[in-house]
């Protein structure tokens, strides 16, 4: 017993002085930075198109040496993010917990409002681009165009098969749009993640895709695919023959955002730090490249600016799925 | 065992019922065009299970299974002090994660166990208790940049950090 | 003959020395981390990617991919030594692994899992380098209805597996499917089986979180009470001799190898199936073609290699959907994928044309990574061994530490750590009353793949099964797998009433 108390004693004696140790290296700290690694969730799973986005952005900063902690990246795909914005949301150490975010970050606390989240208390940090979105057919099929995509779509009714990523999700979005404007009766299946739905089109066994520019560009390369339209105000760079849905005669963009997002109860220090990281990362030239080649759209924005993006897009996600009905 | 052998039939069949009105949240049955609903596959899997046990429960009242003969106990008293010191024990360690994290509890854990169940020496269990977490940090936190959990000993490690990065 | 030539620049990229350190620095690290339970090539991966950006990107591939073949062989060491699958790949290793460790024979089964891997290793290399682009065309035409159809084929070979208990065998591989389901349901988008409503089931059971719950935790309690807390765990002893005899010893297994090596090739070729199915079927059918099918399960060296040689070729067919179509054929390539984007590196068709060089760097320093595994691996098995013979109630605890860090790690979330010992506990006491668990450890790895592709396919055909027999693979696949799935079926009524 006596043995026991000693060892409780002289363990608080440690304990408290590292305590004070630490206590003082708070102190003497200047200007905010991190103390420990920095968690990074991902709202979406292992090989993604955000997942990807996120490592590549760990490079950088490990790279040019740009944090003096390292970014640890934790995919949480659970529920369509529900689970990455519960534990955000819930992050015992706000300073050290930052998130990448897709649409879902609007439209999963929309569709599950049990989960408690409300976007406007996360913290903004910075929007890294707007993923575009473009309509696929397969070569062989010999479609050119969006007005022979439609006679064929016509034609085989609800035997058209449209792949895409999940119900409900951004790709079904599109698919909803394409069959009310064109009048189509498409049958949409969902699949795990964007790459499968592109190998699915480029091997015949979906007759359309709505996928981003990223996934799709391998196959395009290969002459394999064929975009025929674009959902942007203007023609992507990379894609100067796909007409925008616009220029058609069908009001239709629509954006994937990927945006890093910080904890709810950031500190104002953690907050201005994260800020001026990202803003840095955005600005070089590696960001830039993956931007171009990704055929990423968008400028930075962050703050009071960002914060007004996310309300204008949420009250647009909420009216496209008001209108799908997927939304009660 | 003949005993545990219903009773685990039982409460398996019970958890059967349970997991089959949960799948039931979704459409269980067939949509027309589209195929089985979102609860479909679970549903009548459970539905599966419930068979099974309803199986066993038959073939325990025949006496069929070789457990359902046995009259042996099925845990005698030795056994049932090794589970529940084990189990209690590994509870309590988890448990711990949560409060001192995992580099308080991995040493209490391994001090536990070498010196009261294992009866080691001193020298050993320390030898262990010190260099496991040590290892194990440098391990995952270090070279993985994997963070385990640390409960309140959090601020204890910001200096080591600093040291490592 | 073209490929030849490129494959021998290949080799001399590989054998740079700069990449040779590559090479045995990244196969030692992948050993060390595979042979981890809970932690396993995608993780190793995973975690070094950041690191890479030092070297160039053939090197910082090469790397990778030495950490990938270290983590599969490694992930035998965890299999045969703790009897815990380190990741999905190993489970079948389990079956013969352990009872032969158990019987003091580890260095046998380790040094037959190394070889195997070697085997399967050098064999799919061989096949990469023949048959690269027109399987690759192949696998592009793989949907849903064929990816079903081989889950299907998958479970048939596995019809067998369980006790000679029937309805808790069937409980088992059920509860793996309904466990399986939990999380997301992606047909409908919608949540299922959130118990209680914890966050922690969103992302789903994880297949570790079941494993070392079971063959962890429930294993050691089992063992605990088996030697009432006082024997060793087995009484290996090891020389370089022994070794080498063991070595020789395994001429006997090599048709068994070179099966598991082609299935598992042609199995990991395919997109979202991995290596994990091929092992399974390689087992499968290794234990199906065997004259002596009683011992599979009690310590059968074909039954170690077999999965062996085929997950190891499997992650090589893995990469060939990877390379050529920019498809992730396993959650490991998936990785690897990202890696090559953040090097500026655009897998898909085009690659074999403008990135030869890299290309075939790669595939050689496939062949390196396996070589110096072998190597390295047996050098370890001394070290092994060693470890196997500390006292019980050393091994113990340190069992313990490893299968609760190992089961935080994959999603950094406590709830799958009290998830884990649930399921250690349940399982140790439906363990003592003999239902079969290696089943649900293998439906909760398959029912993810198996569901969704059901549902795409009946989506597909607007809710007709015929799908499943006009396309021309789909049919071929689902046909044999329906005749193996009621094969023993006939055997049973033939056995009763014909008899």
């Amino acid at each position: 017993m006596k043995k026991v108390s000693t060892g409780v004693l002289s363990l608080g004696l440690v304990l408290s002085l590292c305590f004070g140790f630490s206590l003082f290296t708070f102190n003497s700290a200047i200007a905010w930075e991190p103390k420990k690694p920095v968690e990074f969730i991902v709202m979406a799973g292992k090989g993604g198109g955000a997942d990807k986005a996120v490592r590549f952005i760990q490079s950088i900063i490990a790279k040019n040496k740009m944090s003096s902690k390292p970014y640890t990246p934790i995919n949480k795909p659970g529920g369509s993010g529900a689970e990455a914005l519960v534990y955000v949301k819930n992050a015992k150490d706000p300073d050290h917990t930052i998130m990448f975010t897709l649409n879902s970050f609007y439209t999963t606390p929309l569709r599950q409002p049990g989960l408690g989240v409300d976007i406007s208390k996360f913290t903004p940090v910075g929007r890294m681009a707007e993923d575009t979105f473009l309509l696929w057919v397969n070569k062989d099929s010999g479609i050119k165009n969006v007005d022979e995509f439609v006679k064929a779509a016509k034609a085989a009714g609800n035997k058209w098969i449209m792949a895409g990523t999940g119900k409900n999700s951004e790709d079904n979005i599109l698919t909803d749009f394409l069959n009310k404007a064109y009048g189509l009766n498409m049958k949409y299946v969902p699949y795990k993640g964007g790459g499968r739905v592109a190998k699915e089109l480029a091997g015949n066994n979906a007759n359309s895709t709505v996928n981003n520019p990223s996934e799709q560009l391998g196959f395009y390369q290969a002459g394999k695919t064929v975009p025929l339209g674009a959902f942007t105000p203007k023609r992507l760079p990379l894609f100067k023959d796909a007409p925008t849905f616009k220029e058609l005669g069908k009001d239709f963009v629509y954006f994937m955002q990927r945006t890093v997002v910080g904890a709810p109860g950031m500190s104002a220090g953690a907050k201005s730090y994260y800020q001026g990281l990202f803003k840095k990362i955005f600005d070089s030239s590696a960001w830039q490249g993956y931007m171009k080649k990704k055929s990423l759209q968008g400028g930075f924005l962050t703050g009071d600016a960002l914060m007004s993006y996310w309300m204008r897009e949420k009250a647009v996600q909420k009216a496209i799925l008001q209108k799908m009905g997927a939304l009660k | 065992m003949r005993m545990a052998e219903l009773v685990m039939g039982l409460v398996m069949g019970i958890f059967s019922i349970y997991l089959m009105w949960k799948s039931a949240e979704l459409p269980i049955g067939w949509i027309a065009g589209e195929g089985p609903g979102g609860g479909a596959w679970p549903f009548w899997l459970a539905a599966g299970m419930l068979c099974s046990c309803v199986a066993i429960i038959f073939r325990w009242a025949k006496h069929v299974t070789p457990e359902s003969q046995s009259d042996s106990p099925f845990m005698d008293r030795r056994s049932l002090k090794l589970f529940l010191l084990n189990a209690v024990a590994i509870t309590v360690f988890i448990g711990l994660f949560h409060i001192v994290g995992a580099y308080g509890a991995i040493p209490i854990f391994l001090i536990f166990y070498l010196r009261f169940m294992g009866g080691h020496s001193w020298g050993l269990t320390s030898a262990f208790a010190l260099s496991t977490p040590v290892i194990t940090f440098l391990f995952f936190e270090i070279a993985l940049q994997k963070t385990l959990p640390k409960g309140f000993t959090e601020p204890l490690f910001l200096p080591i950090f600093d040291f490592f990065y | 003959m073209e490929t030849l030539t490129l494959l021998i620049d290949g080799f001399a990229i590989a054998f740079e020395p700069l990449n040779l350190v590559l090479v045995i620095v990244g196969c030692a690290l992948g050993l060390f981390i595979g042979a981890m339970p809970g932690l396993g090539s995608v993780n190793g991966v995973a975690i070094l990617l950041p690191m890479t950006f030092l070297v160039p990107p053939t090197g910082a591939v090469i790397f990778l991919a030495a950490i990938y073949y270290g983590a599969m062989y490694g992930g035998a060491i965890s299999s045969i030594m703790l009897g815990i699958p380190g990741a999905s790949t190993a489970v079948a290793t389990t079956f013969d692994g352990r009872p032969l460790a158990l019987k003091g024979l580890a260095d046998k089964a380790l040094v037959a899992a190394a070889t195997a891997s070697f085997v399967g290793g050098t064999i799919s290399v061989i096949l990469f380098t023949l048959f690269a682009p027109p399987l690759a065309e192949v696998a592009l035409t793989f949907g849903a209805p064929e990816i079903f159809a081989l889950m299907l084929m998958a479970f048939a070979t596995f019809v067998g597996l369980g006790g000679d208990d029937i309805p808790k065998t069937l409980f088992s591989i059920c509860i793996g499917l309904v466990f399986g389901a939990v999380g997301l349901d992606i047909i409908s988008g919608e949540p299922r089986l959130i118990f209680g409503g914890l966050p922690g089931f969103f992302h789903g059971i994880n297949f570790l979180v079941l494993a070392i719950g079971i063959y962890g935790i429930a294993e050691m309690l089992w063992t605990i009470e088996v030697s009432q807390g006082e024997v060793m765990i087995s009484q290996a002893s090891v020389s370089f001799k022994r070794i080498l005899a063991n070595l020789r010893e395994l001429k006997l297994t090599l048709k068994t190898m070179v099966m598991g090596s082609f299935l598992g090739y042609f199995v990991g070729i395919l997109p979202a199936a991995g290596a994990t199915p091929g092992a399974l079927m390689a087992y499968g059918l290794a234990k199906t073609i065997s004259k002596d099918r009683e011992s599979f399960g009690k310590g059968n060296v074909d039954g170690v290699v077999a999965p062996e040689a085929a997950n190891n070729a499997a992650s090589t067919g893995a990469m060939l959907p990877m390379l050529t179509l920019g498809i992730p054929g396993s959650p490991t390539t998936a990785i690897l994928l990202g890696g090559m984007v953040i090097w500026g590196l655009e897998p898909g068709p085009l690659l074999f044309v403008e990135h030869k060089e890299f290309v075939w760097g790669l595939i050689a320093s496939l062949y390196a990574a396996n070589l110096f595994s072998l190597l390295i691996n047996i050098a370890f098995i001394p070290a092994f061994i060693w470890v196997l013979r500390l006292p019980f109630t050393i091994l113990a605890p340190i069992i313990f530490i490893l299968c609760i860090v190992g089961g935080f790690v994959p999603t950094m979330d406590m709830h799958d750590v009290w998830l884990m010992l649930i399921f250690g506990v349940v399982g140790y006491l439906m363990r003592k009353l003999n239902y079969p668990m290696a089943p649900a450890v293998l439906a909760i790895v398959l029912g993810p793949l198996a569901e969704p592709a059901l549902r795409q396919s009946l989506l597909i055909s607007g809710g007709s099964f015929s799908i499943f027999f006009t396309r021309p693979f789909a049919s071929v696949i689902s046909v044999l797998a329906l005749i193996l799935l009621l094969l023993p079926v006939a055997k049973l009524l033939y056995e009763k009433y014909l008899k």
